[in-house]
């Protein structure tokens, strides 16, 4: 590149050149993460709502007010219940299918290609596709289960309280179980072959194999998968908003939809800046340790 | 059978059937959904429903391209298409860059990845804002643009990671044979990573082509993209479950025909690259 420059050495035009091929990608992340960012720490302070649009500063009265919103750690206690119910359902699941199909079966690099599907779903069309199924007069579910019990079935899925979030855990679960699936897969495939062999041969039993030998053998990549799998529900949003939109009234308001319906229904413009920044720094916290820990970027 | 013993015959044959029963229980739902796509309005709202429709009929398809409302399968891919072209360009630039010359060092790429973690709630507010202020709601620059940037840090990070792979030996040659860095990449590189670029590419498109949160906030009328329109079919009392259908499986399909070329760079694609699978 640029000769011209007063006679560079090779060095220094190396790293003029891998300086300039960072230029575009780094201005869109600057335009489109950066500036929002700073801009939403801004309006945080101040105390725009639908009725003021006064842009005076306000001090911390929206981060006070973020304290006593009840509604808000509600959604915040949702998502928790979420996470903590998918995360080990899929986990389970996802390893138990692994195991499955890991050896020698007829089909089975078809029927792992169909496994893939729901993964690639968008997470919107599977909220359709389990309200489909979940419905209470037209869906599949109430009829099977009329079946089973031997009497016509009307249970209202998506909006008897204590029904609605199985439901919306069996369309998240459906859907990411395959991920898991895939990802444990490739890790138990990897697992040291001759280790095994020696194992057995000592006479250690399956769950002690398991436990001594395959368990840390395919902890890296069991800990990125629920990485990748805890942020996501983090911020859960489509597939609910299909199901329930968050209700039957807050019910499960997660807190990616709370966030929504303050700053896009209500309009809470200042509030919502402060819930989406507190958002932004619980989960850089969260990252930060993460990365470090579980060493993505080997 | 030969001498395989009887035992491990029965086995296989239990885990064949156990792989057979969850393999067809993840699909019952993809058949559903594709089934209901074809049945009459009738057939549908049919209490106890029909597993299988009378005949297959496509006017469910008809009435989305006759009503206007597959224009938003073309919203979803002009977006999703040129904002995966814009982010492949600029990002494998970027990881060039990352990979062979280690520009700005770990904290870069690892502030990079994290821009991927951050969930879209958090920045979706501001953006708003910012684009009300530049008038980009509602417009194919808009959303071209953001999509661009939601992708950028996942096809730097995988590209990174493809690149890294390829012996460096050769780009050492080139260089010393009187390449110019460019030519370097331009020649040497990017031939040899065209397997990663092409799945990296797919990916990205998938992750546009799929998203919602952002396009419901940012569209409007104009450029609705297809998962948007899906959602206008849900009603308060009742659901427009025969465009639901149709309308899921225009946007599904083409997803469904990617990953079948795709198998091979799956696992490492989904899983940020963590897994070379």
């Amino acid at each position: 590149m640029r000769h011209s420059v007063a006679s560079p050495t090779i060095h220094d035009q190396q790293k003029l050149f891998a300086r300039l091929l960072i230029v575009p990608a780094m201005l869109v992340l600057l335009l489109v993460a950066v500036f929002p960012l700073i801009y939403m720490i801004l309006v945080s302070f101040q105390g725009i709502t639908m009725m003021d649009n006064s842009s005076d500063f306000v001090g911390l009265v929206n981060y006070r007010a973020i304290f006593e919103d009840q509604r808000l750690w509600e959604a915040v206690m949702h998502t928790l219940i979420f996470l903590a119910i998918a995360l080990p359902l899929e986990l389970f699941i996802g390893l138990s299918m692994a195991q499955l199909f890991l050896n020698k079966l007829p089909g089975r690099q078809i029927m792992i290609g169909l496994l893939v599907l729901p993964v690639v779903v968008s997470p919107v069309v599977a909220g359709a596709i389990w309200s489909l199924m979940f419905d209470n007069r037209f869906g599949p579910i109430n009829q099977v289960l009329g079946w089973l019990f031997g009497q016509e079935m009307t249970i209202l899925w998506t909006i008897k309280p204590e029904l609605v979030y199985p439901a919306i855990l069996v369309a998240e679960v459906w859907q990411w179980t395959p991920f898991m699936f895939l990802l444990l897969l490739a890790a138990l495939a990897n697992v040291d072959k001759s280790q095994l062999e020696a194992a057995a041969i000592d006479g250690a039993g399956y769950w002690r194999i398991f436990f001594l030998i395959v368990l840390p053998s395919i902890w890296p990549v069991m800990a990125i998968a629920l990485l990748i799998r805890m942020l996501d529900l983090f911020r859960l949003f489509d597939v609910v908003w299909a199901l329930t939109q968050g209700g039957p009234g807050t019910m499960t308001e997660t807190i990616s939809i709370f966030t929504y319906n303050q700053g896009f229904r209500q309009f809470e413009t200042s509030y919502t800046a402060a819930v989406a920044l507190l958002i932004v720094v619980m989960l850089s916290v969260v990252l930060m340790w993460a990365l470090k820990r579980v060493g993505l970027s080997r | 059978m030969n001498r395989v013993p009887l035992s491990s015959r029965i086995s296989l044959g239990l885990r064949f059937c156990a792989a057979v029963l969850i393999t067809l229980a993840f699909l019952f739902p993809v058949y559903w959904l594709a089934m209901n796509s074809f049945k009459t309005a009738d057939e549908i709202y049919a209490s106890p429903p029909v597993w299988w429709p009378a005949a297959l009929q496509w006017s469910n398809y008809l009435v989305l391209f006759k009503d206007g409302d597959a224009v938003s399968v073309f919203n979803s891919l002009v977006v999703a298409s040129v904002s995966t072209v814009l982010a492949m360009s600029i990002g494998t630039l970027c990881a060039y860059s990352l990979a062979r010359y280690k520009t700005g060092g770990d904290d870069l790429s690892n502030w990079i990845i994290s821009q991927r973690m951050v969930p879209p709630i958090a920045v979706v507010f501001p953006i708003f804002l910012l684009y009300v202020f530049l008038g980009w709601v509602d417009t194919y620059i808009g959303m071209i643009l953001l999509y661009t940037a939601f992708n950028l840090p996942y096809v730097i990070w995988m590209m990174r990671g493809y690149i890294q792979d390829i012996p460096r030996s050769l780009e050492e040659a080139a260089l010393v044979d009187g390449c110019t860095p460019w030519e370097v990449f331009y020649k040497v590189v990017l031939p040899m990573c065209k397997g990663g670029l092409f799945a990296t590419a797919i990916f990205a498109f998938i992750f546009a082509w799929n998203e919602f949160l952002f396009a419901l906030v940012l569209t409007r009328t104009e450029v609705t993209t297809y998962t948007v329109q899906v959602t206008h079919y849900f009603g308060g009392q009742s659901n427009f479950w025969t465009k639901i259908a149709a309308m899921s499986v225009l946007g599904t399909l083409p997803v469904f025909i990617a990953v079948v070329f795709m198998q091979r760079y799956l696992v490492r694609g989904i899983s940020l690259g963590a897994v070379k699978g």
